[in-house]
């Protein structure tokens, strides 16, 4: 097979990851490569994740475009950027959930501490056991309360006998905050829960594995301000454990729950810096255009 | 990253931030006008112009009432972020030291009454002498901040705040000379006291127009640059350019 590496230019002042992978494109095959340089500083002192020069390819069209930046230990990061801009496809990048996309494919370097999540030797689903993810909609498993968190550790070995596992569910739920209102129904089915309530059982579910990091895509684009909040207060909580990296359309709730903000357009990384810095005062324009609500 | 002069998406939100920038810069205009009737009332020595001036302070007070009435309203209902919301607080903000420059010219028109209504020995050209130069100054840098504000000229308003120097040394000045006659002459101590309060408020505007050019500065920055010194202030105010 003719293999031919594709010539970009590094955004950064460093040289390129030695790890970058080959592509079978040249880069005049490749639809749809504009670069833009990200503004801002990339790199944190703590990282969980340290991601350099990603680039995503739905076939021929390159849909995230040479980025780099660092998930810092216990952060709390959030990506914003309009519908179509990157920030879910390299959500799911950071624990390879576009594997399941057959035309994609993913180049660069993707680290979680020390280990390269693509190397061949990585066993995806205990990646996806330290990388937990939450979707935009509640989707608990056809099963009761008790089993939709239970499952996860079972399948994994984690626990032994069923007082253990009766322990990791109790835990879980409470560190969701969903125990009291569910501590008495645990074998009703999760589908019977409010969709707040589904949600803090997706991310009980998520948490039951004890991951070191959650990706929450959009998690709370389907509740109500009230359930928003509770799961808002959560995320805060759920900082000291973990590393949570959340892609959101709403501003406000980036601003309220992150300490770093990343904004993603066309497939760009265009400006990552402290969350309050993004919201008073932007550096790149097509940054305070989005988030003043100039979008033409 | 500077104000972005692209229109928002939502048309409306672009009017209703075009009307508070208009209400402030109609306030400004007011408050100018204020400072120059007062000084003027006091120059011809008419006490009815001065009373004048001090009625039309509720008018002031009513639109900075207004404006932060239409700020708070406008942070609940757009939710403005970046330099929309850099720019509804430097305008709230602005409003206030306008408001208390509307009162240092009420004040300066308060004078003009005391020293002129009435058989009061009114005081001699040599103690008013600072006022006329002070004056100037003071309704120059108000008139240049409001101008930068205006055009959303950093420069412009880095010299505002250089003005305010100048103003406090003549200020300073004023004083020591006024402390020279009252102790050459006891007698003049009543009347220079009342010049006194005439230059302290003139020298308190130019206090004011130089909190607005720095939010000025803020606004079209990003950068906070109140409690610094002049030199860092200009470093930081062009940074970036």
């Amino acid at each position: 097979m003719n293999t031919t590496t594709i010539e970009v230019q590094t955004t950064l002042d460093s040289t390129p990851s030695p790890s970058i992978r080959e592509t079978s494109l040249s880069s005049a095959q490749i639809i749809g490569y504009d670069h833009q340089q990200t503004v801002g500083r990339i790199t944190v002192d703590n990282p969980k994740m340290v991601c350099r020069d990603v680039n995503v390819y739905y076939a021929k069209k390159c849909a995230l475009k040479q980025v780099s930046l660092d998930i810092g230990t216990n952060e709390v990061i959030s990506f914003i950027g309009p519908s179509g801009c990157g920030k879910s496809t390299f959500l799911r990048c950071l624990n390879r959930m576009n594997d399941t996309i057959p035309i994609c494919r993913v180049t660069g370097e993707i680290k979680l501490d020390q280990d390269d999540i693509y190397d061949k030797s990585i066993d995806v689903v205990q990646l996806r056991a330290r990388v937990g993810m939450v979707f935009q909609k509640p989707n608990p498993f056809p099963k009761s309360i008790y089993e939709n968190v239970a499952y996860g550790p079972r399948i994994h070995g984690m626990v032994n006998g069923k007082a253990e596992m009766d322990e990791l569910v109790h835990e879980s739920l409470e560190r969701a905050g969903l125990l009291k209102e569910v501590e008495s129904r645990m074998n009703e089915p999760g589908t019977s829960l409010s969709g707040g309530q589904q949600q803090r059982l997706c991310i009980a579910r998520a948490i039951a594995v004890n991951p070191e990091v959650i990706l929450m895509d959009e998690p709370c684009s389907a509740l109500d301000p009230i359930a928003t909040a509770k799961i808002e207060e959560l995320i805060d909580e759920l900082r000291e454990n973990y590393t949570i990296v959340i892609v959101t359309h709403s501003m406000q709730q980036a601003a309220r729950v992150s300490q770093r903000t990343a904004y993603f357009h066309l497939g760009n990384l265009i400006e990552i810096g402290e969350t309050d810095q993004i919201f008073t005062n932007p550096r790149h324009k097509l940054t305070e255009d989005y988030i003043t609500g100039r979008f033409g | 990253m500077p104000i972005s002069h692209d229109a928002h998406t939502v048309k409306q939100f672009d009017v209703q931030l075009a009307n508070l920038r208009n209400l402030v810069l109609e306030m400004g205009g007011l408050v100018e006008d204020q400072i120059q009737n007062a000084i003027k009332a006091l120059n011809d020595e008419d006490v009815s112009a001065a009373r004048e001036v001090i009625a039309r302070d509720q008018i002031i007070n009513g639109m900075q009432v207004k404006t932060d009435e239409d700020s708070v309203n406008l942070i609940a209902l757009r939710q403005p972020l970046g330099s929309d919301l850099r720019l509804i607080m430097s305008l709230s903000k602005i409003v206030t030291d306008l408001e208390r420059i509307g009162d240092e010219a009420e004040k300066i028109a308060r004078m003009a009454v005391k020293t002129y209504d009435g058989d009061n020995n009114p005081p001699s050209a040599k103690l008013l002498r600072d006022v006329a130069p002070m004056a100037k100054q003071a309704t120059t840098m108000l008139h240049d901040c409001l101008d930068a504000l205006a055009r959303l000229n950093v420069e412009q308003a880095i010299e505002v705040a250089k003005g305010d120097d100048e103003l406090d040394q003549e200020y300073q000045a004023a004083l020591r000379r006024l402390i020279t006659y009252m102790m050459e002459d006891p007698r003049t101590i009543g009347q220079a006291i009342n010049v006194l309060f005439i230059v302290k408020a003139l020298e308190r505007i130019g206090d004011h127009a130089r909190n607005i050019a720095e939010y000025i500065i803020y606004l079209v920055k990003g950068k906070d640059v109140r409690h610094i010194n002049m030199e860092t202030l200009v470093q930081d105010a062009l940074k970036g350019e």
